[in-house]
């Protein structure tokens, strides 16, 4: 029941942050600073807010006459990935073959946490069980017993 | 029962491991392209990667593969390259004096913002062929690590020569009529 309850958070955590939208700032619109930290740059392949070279200082110059043409952040991406490709996106995309990059570590963490729980069960068991033709004679038992007892007297 | 599933499964997990280690070194060991220069350079003529990209100049795609018959003079350019600003109109000029010769110079702006690139041309007076690759698919496949970088290809598609940076110079202006007239006598 605890192994269920702790695998459920799992992938409600991972869905979250997968499902996270873009980047939105105060005032609903959406954050350059923002944008700029979920953007690449295509030439240094680093993120637009830790690139200064000439596309990449063109590209926040784009991002920033977009955002006060009014578009949304979702609609600058979009703009961005036609020009630049998929590659663009820090992060892969939530939809078609992106997808599986946020599917297969949720997969394979919860692959990984069912045997964890699988093999700790297995090896609990083994432990509580008795061994077996390694019972005690009675007749020792006793003697045991009375030998603990007189000790303890 | 039991035994034969665990040697199953840890068959299988074992080959995983060889796969992703085979993959692995893959990787490291392939190269993508970058050799077509220097192989140029040693006279090996290597065959240039065909492609077909969207053209900047009108509607439509250009493909590499259409130009064969003819010496191709690929340029790889954007509009942020200071270089390429100082070597756009040479290869204006090569275009012009030597088109009817059955030279094509074709232009292939890459990383940069299509409206950009067709200001660029505008501003250079630019008539030779421009074709478009946003994400730069096909730099990895010659080996492009900058710009502006050139490949004179032969009348069969061979690389007869590459220039790694600006053509800017008469020295380099030399090198590529003498690349050019090779690539017309192949």
């Amino acid at each position: 029941m605890k192994l269920a309850a702790s695998l459920a958070m799992l992938v409600a955590l991972v869905w979250a942050a997968a499902a996270a939208g873009p980047a939105v700032g105060a005032q609903g619109r959406p954050s350059a600073a923002q944008l700029e930290s979920e953007l690449v740059c295509p030439v240094c392949e680093t993120t637009l807010d830790q690139s200064d070279s000439p596309i990449a200082e063109r590209m926040k110059a784009f991002i920033r006459a977009r955002i006060a043409a009014g578009d949304s952040a979702k609609q600058i991406e979009d703009k961005l990935v036609a020009q630049f490709g998929p590659g663009v996106l820090a992060t892969p995309s939530k939809s078609g073959f992106g997808l599986l990059a946020w599917l297969v570590p949720l997969l394979a963490g919860l692959v990984g946490a069912v045997a964890v729980a699988l093999l700790v069960r297995t090896w609990a068991r083994r432990r509580a069980a008795p061994v077996p033709g390694r019972v005690l004679d009675p007749e020792l038992e006793r003697r045991v017993d009375e030998e603990l007892a007189r000790f303890e007297g | 029962m039991a035994r034969r599933a665990r040697l199953v499964l840890q068959g299988v997990a074992v080959g995983l491991v060889v796969l992703l280690l085979g993959l692995l070194v893959w990787k490291l060991v392939r190269s993508p392209g970058g050799d077509l220069a220097a192989a140029a350079d040693r006279g090996d003529r290597p065959r240039a990667p065909v492609f077909t990209l969207p053209r900047l100049d009108r509607s439509g795609k250009l493909s590499l593969a259409s130009l064969r018959g003819k010496a191709v003079v690929v340029n790889f350019w954007a509009s942020w390259c200071i270089p390429c600003k100082d070597e756009a109109p040479y290869l204006e000029q090569v275009w012009l004096d030597r088109r009817a010769e059955g030279v094509v110079v074709l232009g292939v702006d890459a990383k940069d913002f299509r409206s950009d690139a067709r200001g660029f041309a505008g501003r250079y007076d630019l008539t030779y062929p421009l074709a478009y690759d946003g994400p730069g698919a096909t730099l990895p496949s010659y080996g492009v690590t900058g710009f502006p970088e050139t490949y004179v290809l032969d009348r069969q598609g061979r690389v007869v020569e590459a220039f790694v940076g600006s053509i800017d110079s008469s020295q380099e202006h030399v090198r590529l009529r003498e690349a050019i007239d090779r690539a017309l006598r192949s």
